[in-house]
C-alpha cells in the first residue's frame, strides 16, 4: 500500500489480519501514534494482544478506567475531526473525574472503500490532541466492514487514569457555586452549521479539546479540595448535564440564564434553527462544582488558563425543587430546565 | 448577551412587570395567542410568572401543521404512494393522519422528504423525472413563499398539495365557539408583517375586542401584554400594532399581491375546530395545472382528526392548556405523541413539555 497514492481506499482486505492489514498498521497508523514503545514491558509497538502498563508509583489514590464510541457526522467538522473528538472525548471523562490520564487505547471500525488519505488525517489528528497533553495509545484494533454496514469511521476508545481524590458528579452540596469553563454549545452548533442540508456560512467552530491541562491546574491550586463535582457537558449540553448532576445528588441547581457564556454566533443560529444552545453538545468545556468560599478563586484559576478565559459562574446549589434545575431567564422570568429529549431537530416556522 | 438592544434587558422587563401589575384586570381575563413562536417565547423565558392573577394566556390555534386535518395528510400520503416525491416542512412529518403518520409512510417505502423552503421543492422537481409534489402548510407567513414557486417558471413535474390557512377567520370562529369566553387577542407578528392590520379590524369588526400585535422577544410579548390590559382598563377595543418595529398598518403589499395573484379564499377545515369559511387558499384558475388534487386525483375517506381522551381540541381552541389532559407528560410525550399539539414543535403541549410550562415558578 502505497500512501502517496491520494485515492487509495480502504478494502476488505485491509481487515483481513493478513499482508495488507500489517502494512496498513505499520505504514499508517503506527508511526503516527507517536512513541509506540509503550509505557511497560509490551506496547502498542509489539502488536500483541495487550498492553503492559506498570503499577503507578503513587502511594494513594485510584485508577479510573473510562470507555467511549465515537461516531460523528459530518467525520471533518469545523475545528476539529472524529480523531480529535474521540481523543478529547476520552480524556475529558477521565479529567472530569479528577483522573490524570496515563494511557488510552484506539480501535477503530473502518467502511470498505473508506479513502486511506482520510484515514491518515483522522489519525494524525488524533494523535495530535494526545500529544497536547502528553498521553500514549498503548494497544488498538481495526476491523473492516463492507461497504453501507458501518457510515465511514467509527472509533472507540478507552482511557485509563490515575485520580489522588476522584471528583464524581454526584457531589454537590448545599450552598456549592456552580462554575462553566468556557462558552457553551460551539460543537453541536457547529455541527448543524456544517450539515450541508442548511447550507450555511458560518465561523462557528467545535470547542474540542482535551480539558486536563485546565483541570489539573484547579486541582492542585489552593482550591482543589474545594471542588466537590465536575461534568463535562456533552451529548444533551448543559441542560442534561445539569438536571444528571442534580438528580443524583438530590440538589436543585438554579442557573442565572445571563451568566452563561454564550458566543454570539452560537446565540444567532439557535434562534434560527430553533435550537437551545444548553441543549446541545460540547466537547471542551466542564461543569465544576465547588465551595462557596471557593468560587471567586477557582474561576481566577480557571481564568488563567486559555481553556478557560471564558470561564463564568453560573449558578448556586440550593434545595428548592430537589433533582430539579431551574433557569433565572434574563428578562426575569423563572422556568425549570429540564432534561432534553433527544438529539434536537430544527424547527420550522 | 452583546445585542445592541437587550430584548430581555431586566430592567425593561420590571418595568413592564409593574405596569402589567398596575393594570392587573379585577376579574377573570383570558389572552388567547395564535403563534408557536408566541408560546415559546412566553414559556422559553418564563413569562407567566409576569402575569397578575386574574389574566391567563393561553396559545389557541398557533401551530399550523396541529391544525391541518388528517384527510390532508391522508391525501399526502395516498398521492406518495403513487410513486410521487412528497415534499414538506420537516414539522409535518410526524403528524399523525388518520392511520399514519407521512414519517410511517416513509419507513412503508414512499419517498417523503424534508424541505427547509418552499424553493427546495422546486430544486428537487428539477432534477427528477418523478412527480414532485409540495405538501404546503402554514399561515400567512409561509404561503407567500408557495405563491413565489408557482410564479417562478415552475418545472412541469411539480405540483402543490396547498394546506395553507388565514389567521384572522380563526380568530373569529373561535369567538364563536360555546363557552370560550376570550377576552383579547394576542396577534402574532409575524404573519401581521405580511397581511397588516386592516384584515383584522376587518375580521372582527363590532366584535369588541383587544387586538395587539407582539413581536416575540420577551421584552415585545410583555409590551403587547401591557397594551391588551390597559384597552381592557380603558375600555377602548381596537386592534392595536405593538409590534411597529416589524409591521406596518398595510402589511408587505408585494407579499399580499403575490397572495392575491396565485391563491383565492377557500373553506377549510381546521382539525379540533372543524371548517371555517374562507381561513384556507387555494389555487386560483391560472394555477390550476399545478394542482395536486387535479394532477394526481386520490380517493381518500372522511379523516379521523380526533384521538379518545386527547384533548388536543381543546387547547387548539385556547378552552384547555397542556396539563389539563390527562395524557399530557404521561401517555403522550414528544417522543410518544397522540395528539399532533405533542408532536409539531409549535404545538402547546411539545413547547409546555420541553419548556416547563405546567409548572409556574
Amino acid at each position: 500500500m502505497s500512501t502517496s497514492q491520494k485515492d487509495m481506499r480502504i478494502t476488505q482486505l485491509h481487515g483481513a489480519g493478513g499482508e495488507l492489514m500489517a502494512e496498513l498498521l505499520d505504514r499508517l497508523i503506527l508511526p503516527r501514534l507517536g512513541d509506540a514503545s509503550g509505557m511497560g514491558a509490551i506496547g502498542l509497538r509489539d502488536l500483541d494482544d495487550g498492553a503492559t502498563i506498570p503499577l503507578p508509583s503513587e502511594a494513594r489514590g485510584e485508577l479510573v478506567l473510562t470507555t467511549d464510541s465515537h461516531v460523528v457526522k459530518p467525520l471533518f467538522f469545523p475545528g476539529g475531526d472524529i480523531g480529535r473528538l474521540a481523543a478529547a472525548g476520552t480524556i475529558n471523562d477521565l479529567a472530569v473525574m479528577g483522573a490524570r490520564p496515563i494511557a488510552l487505547t484506539l480501535a477503530a471500525i473502518i467502511e470498505e472503500g473508506f479513502p486511506i488519505a482520510e484515514l491518515e488525517r483522522i489519525v494524525d489528528s488524533f494523535a495530535a490532541a494526545l500529544e497536547e497533553v502528553g498521553v500514549p495509545v498503548v494497544c488498538g484494533d481495526t476491523k473492516v466492514m463492507p461497504a453501507g454496514d458501518v457510515d465511514g469511521v467509527v472509533l472507540n476508545t478507552a482511557g485509563l487514569g490515575i485520580a489522588k481524590t476522584a471528583v464524581s458528579d454526584a457531589g454537590l452540596r448545599l450552598g456549592d457555586r456552580v462554575l462553566l469553563t468556557g462558552s457553551i454549545g460551539d460543537h453541536g452548533m457547529a455541527l448543524l452549521a456544517a450539515r450541508e442540508e442548511f447550507n450555511l456560512r458560518t465561523r462557528l467552530e467545535s470547542d474540542v479539546a482535551p480539558i486536563w491541562p485546565m483541570i489539573a491546574s484547579l486541582l492542585e491550586s489552593d482550591v482543589g479540595d474545594a471542588v466537590h463535582a465536575m461534568k463535562d457537558p456533552t451529548r444533551g449540553g448543559l441542560a442534561a448535564a445539569a438536571n444528571e448532576m442534580a438528580r443524583k445528588s438530590g440538589t436543585c441547581i438554579e442557573i442565572v440564564e445571563s451568566a452563561i457564556p454564550i458566543r454570539e454566533p452560537v446565540r444567532g443560529l439557535s434562534e434560527l434553527l430553533g435550537i437551545s444552545p444548553l441543549e446541545v453538545a460540547n466537547e471542551g468545556k466542564a461543569i465544576v462544582v465547588v465551595a462557596a468560599g471557593a468560587a471567586d478563586e477557582a474561576l481566577r484559576v480557571l481564568r488563567a488558563h486559555p481553556l478557560g478565559a471564558e470561564a463564568a459562574i453560573v449558578g448556586t446549589v440550593t434545595d428548592e425543587y430537589p433533582k430539579r434545575v431551574i433557569l433565572g431567564t434574563e428578562v426575569g422570568g423563572r422556568r425549570f430546565l429540564d432534561m432534553p429529549l433527544g438529539d434536537p431537530v430544527p424547527r420550522i416556522c | 448577551m452583546t445585542n445592541s438592544f437587550h430584548f430581555s434587558d431586566p430592567k425593561r422587563g420590571k418595568a413592564l412587570a409593574d405596569a402589567i401589575a398596575i393594570l392587573a384586570p379585577p376579574d377573570p381575563f383570558k389572552i388567547v395567542h395564535v403563534c408557536g413562536t408566541h408560546e415559546m417565547s412566553i414559556t422559553r423565558n418564563g413569562l407567566r410568572r409576569f402575569l397578575p392573577e386574574t389574566v391567563d394566556l393561553l396559545e389557541g390555534p398557533g401551530c399550523p401543521v396541529c391544525v391541518t386535518p388528517a384527510r390532508d395528510i391522508d391525501t399526502a400520503i395516498a398521492i406518495a404512494r403513487t410513486g410521487a416525491i412528497l415534499c414538506t416542512y420537516g414539522d409535518m412529518i410526524r403528524v399523525p393522519g388518520s392511520e399514519l403518520s407521512l414519517d410511517e409512510a416513509r419507513s412503508e417505502g414512499c419517498d417523503i422528504r424534508t424541505i427547509l423552503s418552499a424553493a427546495d421543492a422546486s430544486a428537487i422537481a428539477r432534477k427528477s423525472n418523478h412527480e414532485v409534489v409540495f405538501f404546503a402548510v402554514g399561515f400567512e407567513t409561509t404561503a407567500p413563499m408557495t405563491a413565489v414557486i408557482l410564479l417562478d417558471d415552475p418545472p412541469s413535474n411539480l405540483s402543490v398539495l396547498a394546506s395553507h390557512k388565514l389567521i384572522p377567520p380563526a380568530l373569529v370562529a373561535l369567538l364563536d365557539l360555546p363557552d370560550n369566553r376570550i377576552g383579547a387577542y394576542l396577534a402574532p407578528g409575524h404573519v401581521s408583517t405580511i397581511i397588516g392590520t386592516q384584515p383584522y379590524e376587518e375580521s372582527l369588526d363590532g366584535r369588541e375586542i383587544p387586538v395587539v400585535i407582539g413581536g416575540f422577544e420577551p421584552l415585545d410579548v410583555l409590551y403587547a401584554i401591557a397594551l391588551i390590559l390597559r384597552q381592557h382598563r380603558d375600555g377602548t377595543p381596537k386592534v392595536e400594532n405593538g409590534y411597529p418595529r416589524a409591521v406596518d398598518a398595510e402589511g408587505n403589499p408585494a407579499a399580499k399581491k403575490l397572495l392575491d395573484v396565485v391563491f383565492e379564499p377557500v373553506d377549510a377545515n381546521w382539525r379540533g375546530i372543524g371548517v371555517i369559511r374562507s381561513s384556507g387558499l387555494g389555487l386560483r384558475q391560472p394555477f390550476q395545472r399545478f394542482d395536486t388534487r387535479d394532477r394526481i386525483p386520490v380517493e381518500v375517506p372522511e379523516g379521523k382528526d380526533e384521538v379518545p381522551g386527547c384533548r388536543c381540541p381543546d387547547v387548539l381552541t385556547a378552552r384547555a392548556v397542556p396539563s389539563d389532559c390527562p395524557l399530557f407528560a404521561a401517555r403522550c410525550t414528544p417522543l410518544s405523541p397522540i395528539g399532533p399539539c405533542m408532536v409539531g414543535s409549535e404545538g402547546a403541549c411539545s413547547i409546555w413539555f420541553r419548556y416547563g410550562g405546567e409548572r409556574p415558578l
